[in-house]
């Protein structure tokens, strides 16, 4: 399955791009000694616990800690009012708005912080959290946006001067006017009203902090379960008014993070808070249940769409309305300059010219979040979305939905191409993708096979979906958080031996970057990558970054990588042509050495040189070697694939079984294919869980009904079908390896081409739409309210 | 109260409360961080050792309920310096990504290959149906335990399903 295409320049033992190098990070974790957040106990540490509300909408009339506060072995319990003495009441989300850190006139949602116990012991200070009385009076819970928006709702935030009602934002993208002349010349016009269910990213560790701030130096070294520690580190500054030069935020291993150690939670703020009055290490760590009930979520888009279409299949123009359910704080972790994310890249793999989007955001009684759930904001509602519209367009012109795909796709010499939204695609070759995932799967076979099992009273279903992927955010022009440009970096230096460390500010959860970006500089420099360690996750000791969500580590700190250890290399020559006593226009360059041109055995190798650069540099050179880059991408870039799914539904019962699942994914140049091929095994995992059992429910008071991996249903091993994989290989032309990132393709695509091939076994009764998570009970009532019985 | 036990074949003792968890005694008394936390129902598995040779998930056992049990932990899995072949299993496959369940995974495993030295795809998929994996899809968890089993078994591991590089 891995590529033969793109065979590795270098040899196993330097171990540069394309190898399927072990990893080195497994040495640790396979024998126990990870370090994550919960393993580190500092001398004299203590626990901090959360109350949390039990009601969705409630005005909180009185907060009792007396009871609390009498607990043998509590030192402190802390509420919203302590908070207001520091100005750390409320706290700014990353889409502008503001958060409750603690609260003190409402209640917003099940499961908000109201107040917090440190005690000597964790035990004790979950007892005591418990003691905390709040009495309250009820409001009405609004759970829905529809509901939210109705001009007689209860206005949710109340707090802000300017709110009236419980509309959020709107936003739009495209152009209505040349959208609606397309759909004026449209002879069908194709809609579908479907709502992407809220998920959460539930990675099996959950978030946690220690601060442990020195009251005598005013040193505050937070440990944190953080994706991004630069940017943290730097709100945490903004917000606590604390000198940045003084917080050092440490993000030890982490067990998973998909996009929910992004935002910053009220319980670190508070533990940082508690740490900085007490004097003494506060730790916190969630629970499951908190984990699920208040940290980000995902998704939670209610979505209409409407494709302009041709008879003879052609797509002329699509207009999309949405209602976004936001919780009761705005907290989207996402580019600033954008409401809904890149959800406007809606108009996915098709050519066409003309389209037109518009979100309104609802602030409902539900946890804030938002976050991109291994994904890249809001890209995997968009591709949901036009791939499920084109197999209805495809079903309303009577044509094979590869087919019609095949007639809209953007062509391979169309790239760069500039989508009507404002996107320019990098690179692509979408038909050659599905073309061979349709070799691979058989499709023709599976399409003759439908009726004839029809016919046998069995139901099968093909479905597909060829998604285009928009990652590596910035530019900074045009891409920032909180107006932190979205740069990443890179710091490399070559040591008197030859060995190397690399240092960069994006931060691994599981995606293995002590293993790929060491093949990097491996790659660019001849130095085995053996030989170089590669530190993350330490804001003291490494380059400023904007840190690792929605795929952009190998886009941008990768690229930030080889283009500081090519600088590297420019600087080695140097020294080189000193070493040989050659001029260096004579000198070429060789995986790991330099030689004098129509002479190899006069050469020196980079171990050489990197022992000259410290003993022996040239006269007029700065010695060393050594550097860091910036890097601010051109431009995103846009990995995609095409996905096929084979479906068998039990007529009698909806329960449907994944008989094939295959998965082109083209992401470019790859720096390790073993890597690249388990992220899109667990990508296309996390993409089955939300389509078949995965979500996050609330009942009508605003109870949260999936607070436990009993309710939230993740999926097993036994569950989990068998995926094959296969590649294209359509490098970036703008990365200076042609890599694309492949974290999150799955996840991004892989959804709606499940639900495309259970609606496309019911199709001929009729049905159009099921909506995810497809579970047997909705399978069935598809059936029985299209078959007339 | 004091409780007593064998883990990782040394002899250990504390002083816990009667609601002591196992695995807090692990993680905190003992300082065996190998054993992870991921949900408080039982379900994730994050927190499996083996208690007097079976797999076990150590949130849902108090510390004094094994008073004089045999435990081994993560920790106590690798012998003089050599990695159980389970553990070689997973580096070998890629059975792993940020590590979290590793450790549970690890040992749900070993459990699982003690009962059946040759399991099918689908008993292996079942064995470790407790424990929760949210980065690998299960598949290469799978392989992982499958090159475990040839190496148990004294056969030659199935091949990776990529080309075998450095």
């Amino acid at each position: 399955m891995t590529t033969t295409e793109h065979k590795p320049h270098t040899s196993p033992e330097i171990g540069g791009l394309g190898h399927s190098r072990k990893r080195v990070e497994d040495a640790r974790f396979i024998e126990g000694r990870g370090n994550y957040v919960d393993d580190i106990t500092l001398p004299g540490m203590l626990h901090m616990a959360i109350h949390r509300s039990p009601l969705a909408h409630a005005r909180i009339i009185s907060i009792d800690t007396s009871a609390a506060e009498a607990v043998d072995g509590v030192v402190a319990v802390v509420t919203g009012e302590l908070l207001a003495d520091y100005d750390l009441d409320w706290m700014p989300t990353l889409s502008g708005d503001t958060q409750a850190v603690l609260a003190t006139d409402k209640v917003r949602f099940q499961g908000q912080e109201i107040a917090a116990v440190i005690a000597t012991d964790k035990y004790v200070a979950q007892d005591a959290a418990r003691l905390v009385e709040v009495e309250y009076e009820d409001l009405e819970p609004i759970v829905n946006p529809q509901r939210a928006l109705e001009e007689d709702a209860p206005v949710i935030r109340d707090d802000k001067e300017d709110q009236t009602s419980n509309l959020c934002f709107e936003w739009e993208s495209g152009d209505k006017a040349a959208t609606d002349a397309a759909f004026a010349k449209a002879d069908k016009v194709v809609s579908l009203e479907t709502h992407y269910p809220r998920s959460h990213p539930a990675p099996l560790e959950t978030c946690g902090l220690i601060a442990d701030v020195d009251s005598a130096t005013g040193q505050t070294t937070l440990y944190m379960t953080s994706q991004a520690p630069h940017a943290h580190r730097t709100l945490f500054a903004l917000v606590a008014g604390l000198p940045e030069q003084n917080i050092r935020i440490i993000s030890p291993d982490l067990g998973g993070g998909f996009g929910n150690k992004v935002p910053i939670y009220p319980g670190y703020v508070v533990a940082t808070a508690a740490s900085l009055v007490i004097g003494k290490p506060v730790k916190w760590v969630e629970s499951r249940s908190e984990n699920l009930i208040s940290t980000g979520f995902a998704r939670d888009y209610h979505m209409k769409g409407e494709l302009a279409v041709t008879n003879d299949g052609k797509i002329l123009g699509l207009r999309v309305d949405m209602l976004a359910d936001e919780g009761a704080f705005f907290a989207d972790a996402q580019p600033s300059k954008l409401r809904a994310g890149l959800f406007h890249i809606v108009t996915g793999s098709y050519d066409y010219p003309a389209a037109y989007v518009t979100t309104r955001g609802a602030y409902t009684n539900k946890a804030p979040g938002g976050v991109a759930y291994r994904c890249s904001f809001r890209v995997t509602e968009a591709s949901y979305l036009i791939e499920r519209l084109v197999q209805n367009a495809a079903y309303e012109l009577g044509m094979d939905p590869a087919e019609f795909r095949s007639n809209n796709f953007i062509q391979a010499d169309q790239f760069p191409y500039h989508s009507p939204t404002g996107f320019v695609y990098d690179s692509g070759d979408y038909e050659t993708a599905m073309r061979k995932a349709m070799d691979m799967v058989g499709y023709a076979d599976i399409q003759a096979e439908k009726e004839e099992a029809r016919k046998e009273g069995r139901l099968v279903g093909i479905g597909m979906a060829s998604f285009t992927e928009v990652v590596g955010a910035g530019h900074g022009e045009d891409y920032d958080i909180i107006g932190l440009k979205m740069f990443d970096s890179a710091e490399l230096r070559v040591h008197p031996t030859g060995k190397a460390i690399l240092k960069l500010g994006v931060k691994s959860q599981g995606q293995g970057h002590e293993t790929t970006f060491a093949q990097i500089v491996a790659e660019e420099l001849g130095i085995p990558a053996g030989d170089v360690k590669v530190v993350e996750g330490d804001t003291d000791n490494t380059p400023y970054g904007l840190g690792t969500y929605a795929s952009r580590s190998t886009p941008v700190a990768g690229a930030a990588t080889a283009i500081i250890a090519r600088t590297l290399r420019e600087k080695a020559k140097k020294i080189a042509a000193h070493l040989l006593e050659a001029s260096e226009e004579d000198l070429e360059w060789e995986t790991g050495k330099f030689f004098v041109a129509g002479d190899p055995e006069s050469s020196v190798s980079i171990q050489d040189i990197a022992f000259a650069a410290y003993t022996n540099p040239p006269p007029d050179l700065e010695p060393g070697l050594e550097g860091v880059h910036y890097y601010d991408p051109p431009e995103m870039t846009y990995p995609f694939g095409t996905y096929i799914v084979v479906v068998d539904v039990d007529p009698e019962s909806g329960q449907w079984k994944v008989r094939r699942m295959v998965a082109v994914d083209d992401c470019g140049v790859k720096i390790n294919p073993m890597i690249v091929e388990g992220q899109i095994q667990g990508g296309l995992t996390e993409g089955f869980a939300i389509s078949s059992m995965q979500q996050m429910s609330f009942d009508e008071a605003g109870n949260c009904t999936s607070s436990t991996f009993m309710d939230y249903l993740v999926p097993t091993a036994w569950e989990t079908p068998r995926f094959e994989l296969g590649e294209t290989v359509t490098p970036s032309p703008h990365h200076p390896i042609g890599a694309k990132g492949v974290g999150e393709s799955a996840t991004v695509g892989s959804p709606a081409a499940y639900v495309n091939a259970v609606v496309d076994a019911l199709q001929h009764m009729g049905v159009q739409n099921i909506e995810m998570p497809m579970t047997a009970d909705r399978v069935w009532d598809a059936m029985q309210e299209n078959s007339g019985g | 109260m004091e409780v007593s036990m064998t883990v990782n074949g040394r002899e250990v003792s504390g002083d816990v409360e009667p609601r002591t968890l196992l695995v807090h005694f692990l993680r905190e008394d003992q300082r065996l961080t190998g054993t992870h936390v991921g949900c408080e129902t039982g379900y994730c598995g994050a927190c499996t050792i083996h208690l007097d040779g079976k797999a076990v998930k150590s949130c849902t056992i108090l510390a004094v309920q094994v008073d004089g049990a045999n435990i081994m932990t993560i920790e106590g899995l690798a012998s003089n310096g050599n990695l159980h072949p389970v553990q070689e299993g997973f580096w070998e496959r890629h059975g792993l990504q940020c590590g979290f369940c590793t450790p549970g995974m690890i040992m749900a495993a070993v459990s699982l290959l003690e009962d059946n030295a040759n399991p099918t795809e689908d008993e292996i998929r079942h064995g470790i149906e407790g424990n929760l994996c949210r980065c690998t899809g299960y598949h290469n968890i799978v392989r992982a335990v499958e090159y475990a089993g040839a190496k148990m078994r004294g056969e030659e591991p199935p091949p990776p399903d990529w080309e075998e590089g450095s």
